[in-house]
């Protein structure tokens, strides 16, 4: 607690809680406030959280991560960061052009990759997911990657809509925290149309290197893609019959997560 | 000008032509009295249908007229981003000052005739309405809105007049009234409120400042919540509670964490409480299988519909109520229940009615006043910028929130706060917690290094609550200030020092569990 952090590990009574969470405790003290160091360390994260928020996506790398596999680009009705943050609904619903750029066709799945709160997480993650989920989807009737830009989760069932897809999966940048700004979430969604409720979704949330990784993450997107195709459903249904195995997800619903309001990034 | 007729425009688009500088003396406002006050002898529920009344006043020469109640209310407020995105903020600088002038004129009677929500579907209204003290409203009944302002500006509304008063208060008053005060109003009237409240500590006395220790952990692991509950110990932190917001809502998990911190409270005799902030059901269900629970939480909200997406109801909270003060944990008192609030949570349910993000938010505090809690607090900047933008945003509506809840007797602390998306830092926070402590706010959290690790936002930290303490000269509540002398972690000058690792209190508190 002091503000000389014992060097020796052996004689550090905080040691055996340090390694248990990643909260920032016994940072010590000067006076009342937070020594230089861990002051500024924590203005770093910030400034980290902040860039990712108002960074933005490579969609020229993305498409040639995926090629061969097509891709779409669409954008919001959202025209820039400040509208998105201001304006969810925005976020929700497809410019004209774009809109009128879809064309249905026969897909079992599309997936979109929506910038949402992470452009770090979209750059990191997305492409090697969709990879490792098509590689295990053989058979599967995917449609062309839609890439979409100041998008919000719901900007899938317009897409999904559009395009006669049978199941939209979304693959967002989840707002970032200080310890992890490049976390990923994925919402599935059967039957996408504009005006789905959150609870007719499933979701995988906290993709990111120290948490669930990428081989993971498709395994779970592709169980359940392959659930909701079987019993045409997606949502809390589905949830409540996943096996243990695959883990109960956290609903996308207004709560969340446990007793807080809604977090905004969907 | 006489009375308006006909359906008008909520918002008129202001006239942007420069004009010369007019002064007070030539701005005017009258308000159409609603109906409801011309015929005193309706009651609420028959005047439901009878209150598309407009309002209008007159400002440098032009004209503004807003539609109803509602539409007033939301012109006067101070711009924020929920309002603009649910279509309700005013339209221009100009037709927001002549919403605030119309307001001020508006005798507060009219808020007992008229319901922003209906009465006959919505349990909240039906509550508001119901439970207003007359007799406590009787010394402003004769006022209006501005004269409210004034009036408790003045000398006269002291501690006891305002605590003899809020029965008499209703949420759409207070609203009202608080649109019309500045920052500085807002923090000099709360200053005078006092709401007290007991469990096994005293919050809200004066000359304290409670915290709540809040140890989240991304797992719920319970090394890791126990070592951020020791720090926060060591820095004096929890007279308020220690409470804990679960990685995942199941009555395990909520068993595990109530029992986790009732053995911490009890191995070291600290004087506070627990609690688990999971949905209201789960923590019936453990009582129902006898876990330590002192107190029970639950966002709430303020509409009946907002409240039903939370997926509770007056009468869930009552059996709640009625459960936690039969166990009968507290020792000085038996305030058991824990409320969280916030400005925008109701637009965002889709159950906001047309009010604005402010009044429809103080009226949660009139189902939190219900149940006597002992703890409320709003989170004032987690919802995110949709809802309040900015810093300047997210201040004001935590200024706001304090008093408001204080005025009707709610004891209100706030949750200084603000996500990633939003343009605030913790600069910001320290602005918001110092004029907090300065209107005399009953607690606000405590988060180490004020970086929430599983709700991924920033709050205030145990050094800031030190920071405050030391620099408002205020104590933790007297029987937690009591623990911290006993276990020699005040110095002379009653502060908290940094507690170095061969410290008394650091020994007896970082020595594992089972040691002497």
């Amino acid at each position: 607690m002091s503000g000389d952090r014992p060097t020796d590990p052996r004689r550090d009574p905080w040691s055996r809680f340090r390694a248990a969470t990643p909260a920032r405790i016994a940072l010590g003290r000067v006076g009342d406030g937070l020594p230089t160091a861990p002051m500024l360390e924590f203005q770093a994260a910030h400034a980290r959280a902040r860039d990712t928020v108002h960074g933005t996506v490579d969609y020229d790398r993305l498409a040639e991560r995926l090629a061969p596999h097509a891709v779409l680009r669409v954008h919001s009705q959202a025209a820039d960061r400040a509208t998105y943050l201001r304006r969810p609904d925005l976020g929700r619903r497809l410019d004209p052009q774009s809109a009128g750029a879809l064309v249905p066709g026969d897909w079992d799945l599309v997936f979109v990759i929506a910038d949402g709160l992470s452009a770090l997480a979209v750059n990191h993650h997305a492409a090697d997911l969709v990879l490792a989920a098509l590689a295990r989807l053989p058979g599967w009737r995917v449609g062309p990657v839609v890439l979409a830009e100041q998008a919000r989760v719901a900007l899938g069932d317009e897409i999904g809509g559009l395009l006669g897809a049978r199941l939209v999966a979304v693959l967002v940048g989840e707002r970032p925290g200080l310890s992890v700004a490049d976390s990923l979430g994925v919402y599935l969604t059967w039957g996408p149309r504009i005006g789905c409720k959150d609870a007719e979704r499933n979701c995988i949330s906290n993709i990111h290197a120290a948490g669930l990784g990428i081989e993971p993450a498709a395994g779970k997107l592709v169980w359940l893609a392959t659930e909701a195709s079987v019993r045409r459903l997606t949502g809390v249904a589905l949830k409540e019959d996943a096996p243990t195995a695959i883990g109960p997800q956290e609903p996308p619903a207004v709560i969340s997560p446990s007793s807080r309001g809604p977090q905004g990034g969907s | 000008m006489g009375k308006v007729d006909g359906p008008l425009l909520i918002c008129l688009k202001g006239d942007h032509q420069r004009r010369q500088p007019i002064f007070c003396a030539e701005m005017s406002s009258q308000v159409v009295p609603a109906r409801a006050t011309m015929i005193p002898s309706l009651t609420p529920r028959e005047q439901g249908a009878a209150t598309e009344m407009a309002y209008s006043a007159t400002l440098m020469g032009q004209r503004h007229v807003f539609a109803d109640l509602r539409a007033l209310l939301a012109c006067a407020s101070p711009r924020r981003s929920g309002d603009e995105l649910a279509g309700l903020a005013a339209t221009s600088d100009e037709q927001r000052v002549a919403a605030r002038l119309a307001l001020a004129d508006l005798p507060l009677t009219v808020f007992l005739n008229e319901a922003l929500v209906p009465y006959e579907t919505d349990e909240v209204t039906r509550l508001i309405l119901d439970s207003h003290d007359r007799r406590a409203f009787a010394p402003v009944a004769h006022l209006t809105v501005g004269g409210l302002r004034d009036w408790l500006l003045s000398y006269a509304a002291d501690e006891a007049a305002l605590i003899a008063l809020a029965p008499g208060l209703t949420p759409e008053i207070v609203a009202a009234v608080s649109k019309l005060m500045r920052n500085q109003d807002l923090i000099t009237v709360a200053a005078k409120c006092r709401v007290i409240t007991r469990f096994r500590t005293t919050m809200g006395l004066a000359g304290r400042l409670g915290s709540r220790l809040q140890p989240n952990h991304p797992t719920d692991d319970p090394t890791g919540i126990a070592g951020s509950i020791l720090d926060g110990l060591l820095c004096g932190v929890g007279d308020a509670v220690i409470g804990i917001n679960p990685a995942s809502d199941n009555l395990a998990s909520y068993i595990t964490l109530v029992e986790l911190i009732d053995a911490l409270r009890c191995r070291f005799n600290i004087p506070t409480q627990s609690c688990v902030l999971a949905h209201v059901t789960t923590a019936l269900d453990a009582m129902a299988r006898d876990a330590p629970v002192d107190l029970v939480f639950q966002s709430i909200a303020g509409t009946e519909a907002a409240n039903a997406s939370f997926g509770i109801g007056l009468s869930l909270l009552d059996e709640a109520h009625q459960a936690a003060l039969a166990l009968k944990r507290g020792t000085v008192g038996d305030n058991c229940l824990y409320f969280e609030t916030g400005q925008g949570s109701a637009l965002s349910a889709d159950a906001h009615h047309g009010v604005d993000q402010q009044t429809v938010e103080v009226r949660a505090y009139a189902v939190a006043r219900r149940f006597q809690p002992f703890l409320v607090n709003t989170v004032v900047g987690f919802i995110g910028p949709e809802y309040l933008y900015d810093a300047k945003q997210i201040i004001r509506a935590g200024l706001e929130d304090h008093l408001c809840a204080k005025l009707l007797g709610v004891p209100m602390g706030v949750d200084v706060c603000y996500t990633n998306h939003a343009e605030a830092d913790q600069d910001d926070m320290d602005s918001l917690m110092v004029l907090l402590a300065a209107a005399g706010v009953n607690f606000i959290m405590g988060v180490p290094g004020a970086d929430d690790v599983m709700l991924n936002y920033q709050s205030t930290s145990y050094h800031d609550i030190l920071t405050l303490r030391h620099l408002f000269q205020r104590q933790p509540a007297p029987e937690f200030e009591q623990w911290l002398r006993w276990m020699g972690m005040l110095d002379e000058q009653g502060r908290l020092p940094p507690q170095s690792g061969d410290s008394t209190a650091a020994l007896r508190l970082l020595a594992p569990a089972g040691a002497p």
